[in-house]
């Protein structure tokens, strides 16, 4: 693994008003990410796993601190500059998988680099590559409705891996799975951070994700409980 | 290209709900052409009617004379000129004695208006060369109003009585050679054509007109003595009846476009409230709010366009249809305005242009509204789904 931090956090906190008050969700948190690595935020609902991704991920804002990825402010960013943070060098992994259910397999998975100045021949490249790499490629002209939960998850795992990001957040990506679908996307995802090391941080309260994690933080009320390296996580 | 990829998608995905707004929409956008083209269909048909049977290009009128005013008719004509007599026998201009009379049609008083009219004339389309007479009788021509209300026919005799330049009441039996149909009422209401010459010679006014109709051929200068009323003066009154039934007209069309407006803004409210979890993917993805408002106002004015198609569907054949055969109203005849039994309505192309702009425009514009609301949304609160 390259000892290049790409994520750093520093006295990161995030609250929400609550009536009169306020929820603190992030408590003073600080943490750094290495390129390549295949993290989890583990902890309990309303532990601030999703919070953090979301701010990560430049969707949200800190309320204080410090959030630096790849090197910019994310509360400096203008909505212009997060989006193009989003579109070329973050992907989302979504519990619920949010396919675009009118787009078939290739063109969900083409989305991302519609955004992006791409020609239409290294679209296809690119789509057909990402879906080679999560083995969906003979069902490109399905739409969502006609896949299977895992199938879906991994068009998702595609469409977030195709324009070869250096981050992808995972927020509870197995948990609208089975047994045997969580393992073979979480396979494929092993395999993709080991292949293109790509960083991987993952939101989750699931064992079976953890068994693969390299590194576990255990977050409570907002604050950083246990960050612990795993020496022998599942392959 | 992509906001409008993505919109054609969404609409044609959501299915019944989309083709249910396409359908009202289209209906707005074909009844405001069928309308208006019916409108301008009358229009240019009474113009011309009225420029072949009544107007001419224009009309060279005594000072005094004024077609409103009854008063000013005794007094207002004058002598013409040789210029003009000229211009009259070439029948580049018909000159017309306008004069005050009572028929008696069967016993009962009639207030009309006698014209004298060249025979020979050729720029107005009244069948007048039924005048000519070679037997001493005094003929006159009708139209068919006038012979509705005064219940004459051809062959009627008929006693008139006027007051010649002296104030001396005379009186005539004319008999009516012909009843002309025509679909200008200003020239038939009240009004009974008598030879120009015959008429002169009963008001003692040899080579006197009350106003002078120009054909085609006359050149366009000034007659002195004599003032030109153009066609914008002359047709002030049908142009005025024209306004008022398109303005009148646009109340209901506007009724229409409302209705369909409203369903696609509350079409685009619902999926706004629907989609959050897809606006937050979109942002997620990569787009920026303006591109998600951009998305979904596309998506809304997609509305229109599925609707401009649709409405050429039916619309395009039901038009031809309607140009080719008319539409018969068969009451211009009992009605005070240049109206015609069939009018062929017309289409042109400012008209279908400038109803497809209206209705792409309003329709992309009531699919903004709502969807200003993405820029408000935050990305986070969308992907969960929980706006309200």
């Amino acid at each position: 693994m390259e000892n290049h931090s790409i994520i750093k956090i520093e006295n990161l906190v995030k609250s929400f008003p609550v009536g009169k008050g306020e929820f603190i969700a992030l408590d003073n948190l600080s943490l750094g990410f290495q390129k390549g690595e295949f993290a989890g935020l583990v902890g309990p609902s309303g532990s601030g796993k999703t919070t953090l991704l979301n701010i990560i991920g430049s969707l949200d804002t800190p309320s204080q601190g410090k959030v630096m990825v790849l090197d910019k402010s994310v509360s400096e960013l203008t909505n212009r500059q997060s989006a193009q943070l989003r579109n070329k060098h973050i992907g989302f992994i979504f519990q619920t998988f949010n396919l675009l259910p009118v787009y078939n397999v290739f063109e969900n998975v083409e989305f991302a680099l519609l955004l992006q100045k791409m020609s239409a021949t290294e679209r296809r490249k690119a789509v057909m590559d990402a879906l080679e790499w999560v083995g969906l490629t003979e069902k490109v002209k399905s739409r969502p409705s006609m896949l299977s939960g895992g199938e879906c998850q991994r068009v998702a795992i595609a469409r977030s891996m195709v324009k070869r990001p250096e981050i992808v957040l995972a927020d509870e990506p197995t948990a609208n799975l089975d047994s045997r679908n969580s393992h073979n996307i979480l396979q494929t995802m092993k395999n993709l951070n080991r292949e293109l090391k790509t960083t991987f941080i993952f939101a989750t309260h699931d064992e079976k994700v953890m068994q693969y994690l390299d590194r576990i933080i255990s977050l409570e009320d907002g604050k950083v409980l246990k960050d612990e390296i795993v020496t022998d996580p599942k392959n | 290209m992509l906001a409008l990829k993505l919109a054609f998608k969404n609409l044609l995905g959501a299915g019944l709900r989309t083709w249910l707004n396409v359908s009202v929409l289209s209906f707005a956008f074909v009844l405001i052409i069928f309308f208006n083209g019916m409108i301008d269909g009358w229009n240019r048909q009474g113009r011309k009617d009225t420029i072949a049977w009544e107007t001419g290009k224009g009309q060279f009128w005594h000072p005094e004379y004024d077609r409103f005013d009854p008063y000013t008719i005794q007094a207002s004509n004058g002598l013409m000129s040789d210029e003009i007599l000229k211009e009259t026998e070439s029948k580049r201009l018909v000159p017309i004695l306008v004069v005050q009379a009572t028929a008696f049609p069967q016993g009962r008083s009639l207030a009309v208006i006698l014209k004298g009219i060249d025979p020979m004339q050729t720029v107005l389309e009244l069948p007048v060369s039924a005048l000519l007479s070679d037997n001493g009788i005094d003929y006159a021509v009708i139209g068919k109003r006038m012979a509705e209300s005064a219940k004459l026919k051809v062959g009627d005799k008929l006693l008139i009585r006027w007051r010649d330049k002296n104030g001396t009441f005379d009186a005539r039996e004319i008999q009516i050679a012909e009843v002309f149909k025509c679909d200008v009422p200003g020239a038939d209401n009240g009004q009974i054509y008598l030879s120009l010459r015959t008429l002169q010679e009963m008001m003692e006014l040899k080579n006197h007109a009350t106003y002078l109709v120009a054909g085609e051929e006359f050149e366009d200068r000034e007659l002195e003595n004599w003032v030109f009323r153009d066609l914008d003066f002359l047709l002030e009154d049908f142009n005025k009846i024209i306004s008022a039934k398109k303005a009148g007209g646009s109340i209901m069309q506007i009724f229409m476009l409302l209705i369909a407006l409203i369903a696609i803004f509350d079409t685009q409210v619902l999926s706004i409230f629907r989609r959050q979890k897809e606006i937050g993917t979109y942002i997620a993805l990569g787009m920026t709010r303006a591109q998600v408002v951009g998305i979904f106002t596309v998506e809304g004015g997609a509305h229109s366009i599925l609707a401009t198609l649709l409405g050429a569907v039916y619309g395009i054949p039901l038009f031809l249809f309607l140009n080719k055969v008319g539409i018969s109203f068969g009451v211009g005849q009992g009605m005070d305005i240049t109206l015609a039994e069939t009018i062929y309505p017309y289409y042109s192309i400012r008209l279908i242009i400038s109803t497809i702009l209206l209705v792409v425009v309003s329709a992309t514009i009531v699919s903004y509204l709502p969807s200003r609301k993405i820029s408000k949304m935050k990305p986070t609160d969308a992907l969960k789904g929980k706006l309200q």
